[in-house]
């Protein structure tokens, strides 16, 4: 790499001579307003609203496909250019439909905040507009409005290139010109809704968040998805404390600016679900009743204290947190040496070269980096089955559902669950502790290649309040009363589980004063060589990478 | 005025005269006002009774205009956003009709609710227009909160106050 020196706006730099212009102006802290351009994807140079003015080119250039060179000077911001982007604007504004009241993209749109700082507000057309289809379904997911369109071929070229299916083209001609899958083919890649993200206009919309919320009245958290192992970093979109929309956050070291389908949309389902848990639940009769929380940990310690050491199993899971998995690994160590557990569950048939990993759970180098081995299944079910094992303490999603592990964890004696969803466990759990969703609870993750990441709280439970807790706030949020019915929507009774954990726990015995996640962590990284140093502060949003080699434990990167 | 002030400079309101001292004069005089008045015609209105005659631009309760048996209403949001007191909940849908989106819920919490008028100014569909009913009364909470059924005028109530605005516009 060798650099060169040019003038921007008067401002002498010195740039990486690959660069474009807009690429220089980007690093630089310039911005040029561009639609078609986008970092991560080829440049098009269609939409020419990044015109620039550089000396010696007669004409003015565009800033995305012009590269810089020695001693260039360029200006961004002269009238001759201030100009050109006024006239860009009308022509793209000509057949633009006067749809912001009911775009949703409206609120957060390219073309809306350009109209109102690069354009004059005004069209000398008066012409009728060239109508298109509004409401073509590309593929499960995406919706097109084709008039609203300004053809800038981001989408397109965001699956030929990122998602890797060519999927997308433009058809026809001048103003008739329109965006189809191709025949037979519908818009269905694993990373189809990233298009609705880079798409600058409200052309693409997202099917399930279509009309759920505009983008104001939302308030968005910086947080971590837990759909996979890769842990992309998200932007929790939550209104009346109500998760509606998850979208992508750029962060070169894990997922750029890219996210897959099936995390943002599936991943934040079970927090408002139907099937949601409300409170803790005991069973007795086959009757599942409501219980309060220190009769739920009371009822837990009782029962366990039934057993033996040797005849409780204790279950880890890489879907929990860090700070979760390490209480329980060390109220076990104290209380329940002998029998615990940590499952691998892999469904490694679905997975790709760009994001999805093939391992479900978010946090198993997590769970390794804390010194636990991966058992093998069969070794709990052969002892539950000899009987060795009669009771077991679980954390949330520690195994993989199957009909057999169901029927043998059904000859427990005792089994308490940390669950935050119904499922067939809980039914044949004496104790479902309601633990929090990753959306209400802080934490670490580690991904799979030992990046550490931080989950945030978008969503408060009964215990919490968005307005003293620090939560993003809404305006809603800000302003609502008590009895206003859009204020703070429905609290579910939950709560972390490392909380959970440590009223067993300090019930066994044990005294154990955490007040909050964070402290759990500031314990573990006086203990963890690899996490010497770390705390939530220098984790941050962009999270940081974890010196795999300072560990003592085996690490397997998959 | 930093100035003290002579006490003989000093002029005080309560100075009366000879005459006013004497009060009689004073309310004969105060009387003849009382006894012409009575003579004029009055304005007061024998309210409930009576109703006042309101002028065209006076702004009653929010209503939500029907047109075809549904309502303008495209739930853009933009009254819930302008509203200065809140008072407005709206919650989008989506529907098969060309405007795409309709509201699924379209609450006026109608105590919050200040008559300030923003959000029939702001609507792009005049959907949202000021009433001219003003006799609102409730119960208990619940009954001030507004639901679709309370709101939806139908277009042919409310000509006289679409007609103003268009005037105005």
């Amino acid at each position: 790499m060798h650099t060169v020196a040019i003038t921007i706006d008067d401002r002498k730099l010195l740039v990486d001579s690959n660069q474009t212009i807009i690429e220089a102006c980007a690093t630089n802290g310039i911005s040029i307003p561009h639609f078609c351009w986008h970092p991560k994807l080829s440049v098009s140079g269609n939409c020419r609203m990044c015109l620039v003015e550089v000396e010696k080119i007669p004409k003015l250039a565009i800033a995305c496909m012009t590269n810089v060179a020695e001693g260039m000077v360029v200006k961004t911001k002269n009238e001759r250019v201030l100009n050109a982007r006024e006239a860009v604007m009308e022509f793209i504004l000509i057949n633009h439909p006067l749809d912001c009241p009911i775009c949703d993209e409206a609120g957060e749109c390219k073309l809306q905040d350009y109209a109102y700082s690069h354009s004059s507000g005004f069209s000398r057309f008066v012409e009728d507009k060239v109508h298109k289809p509004k409401r073509v379904k590309l593929g499960p997911h995406v919706m097109f409005d084709a008039e609203r369109c300004i053809l800038c071929s981001r989408c397109i070229r965001f699956c030929d290139e990122v998602a890797g299916k060519h999927q997308l083209q433009f058809v026809d001609r001048g103003d008739k010109t329109t965006i189809v899958t191709f025949p037979g083919e519908e818009l269905d890649n694993p990373y189809s809704l990233n298009v609705v993200d880079i798409c600058p206009v409200g052309a693409l919309t997202n099917n399930e968040f279509r009309f759920k919320s505009r983008v104001w009245e939302m308030s968005f958290t910086d947080s971590v998805c837990t759909a996979c192992s890769r842990g992309c970093n998200i932007e929790v979109g939550v209104r009346n404390n109500e998760v509606l929309r998850l979208t992508p956050r750029l962060n070169e070291n894990v997922n750029s600016f890219w996210m897959c389908d099936n995390g943002r949309l599936n991943s934040f389902k079970n927090v408002n679900s139907i099937s949601r848990i409300d409170f803790p639940l005991i069973k007795n009769n086959n009757q599942q009743t409501q219980l309060s929380w220190d009769e739920a940990i009371k009822n837990v310690v009782d029962n366990l204290k039934l057993f033996k050491k040797n005849e409780v199993a204790i279950l880890i899971s890489s879907e929990a947190t860090n700070e979760e998995n390490y209480l329980m690994h060390k109220f076990a160590k104290s209380v329940f040496p002998e029998n615990i557990f940590a499952f691998k569950h892999i469904d490694s048939n679905d997975q790709d070269e760009v994001l999805i990993r093939g391992d479900k759970t978010p946090n198993k180098l997590g769970v390794e980096l804390l010194g636990i081995e991966f058992d093998d299944f069969e070794n709990l079910i052969e002892k539950i089955n000899s009987n060795q094992i009669k009771a077991v303490y679980s954390l949330d999603d520690s195994f993989q559902n199957s009909d057999e592990v169901y029927n043998t964890f059904s000859k427990l004696n005792f089994f308490a669950i940390h669950s935050n969803t119904i499922s067939k466990f809980t039914e044949i759990a004496n104790v479902t502790l309601s633990s929090s969703t990753m959306f209400e609870k802080n934490g670490t993750i580690i991904n799979f290649k030992g990046y550490l990441q931080k989950l945030t709280p978008s969503i408060a439970t009964k215990e919490m309040n968005r307005t003293l807790d620090g939560f993003q706030l809404s305006r809603l949020d800000k302003f609502a009363a008590w009895n206003d019915k859009w204020g703070s929507g429905p609290q579910k009774n939950s709560r972390p589980s490392w909380k959970i954990v440590m009223d067993i726990a300090n019930n066994f015995g044990m005294k154990l004063k955490f007040q909050s996640s964070e402290d759990v962590f500031n314990e573990m990284a006086q203990k963890f060589p690899h996490l010497n140093g770390i705390s939530y502060l220098k984790i941050g949003k962009i999270g940081l990478q974890i010196d795999l080699e300072k560990t003592n434990s085996k690490v397997e990167a998959i | 005025m930093n100035k003290f002030l002579e006490k003989s400079e000093i002029k005080r309101l309560k100075d009366l005269t000879f005459w006013q001292k004497l009060f009689i004069p004073e309310i004969f005089k105060a009387l003849k006002i009382t006894v012409k008045q009575i003579f004029k015609p009055s304005f007061t209105i024998q309210y409930p009774e009576v109703k006042f005659q309101k002028p065209e631009s006076f702004r009653g309760s929010p209503i939500l205009v029907e047109e075809n048996g549904v309502e303008r209403c495209v739930a853009c949001g933009l009254c819930s956003r302008v509203c200065p007191a809140l008072a407005i909940d709206v919650q989008a849908a989506e529907t098969t009709l060309e405007k795409e989106r309709y509201p699924e819920k379209f609450e006026i919490n109608m105590l919050r609710c200040i008559f300030c008028g923003f959000c029939e100014e702001v609507c792009p569909e005049e959907a949202i227009i000021m009433s001219s009913d003003y006799e609102l009364s409730f119960t208990n909470y619940n009954d001030a909160i507004y639901g679709k059924e309370k709101l939806l005028v139908p277009i042919e109530k409310v000509k006289e106050r679409l007609e103003f605005l268009r005037k105005n516009r």
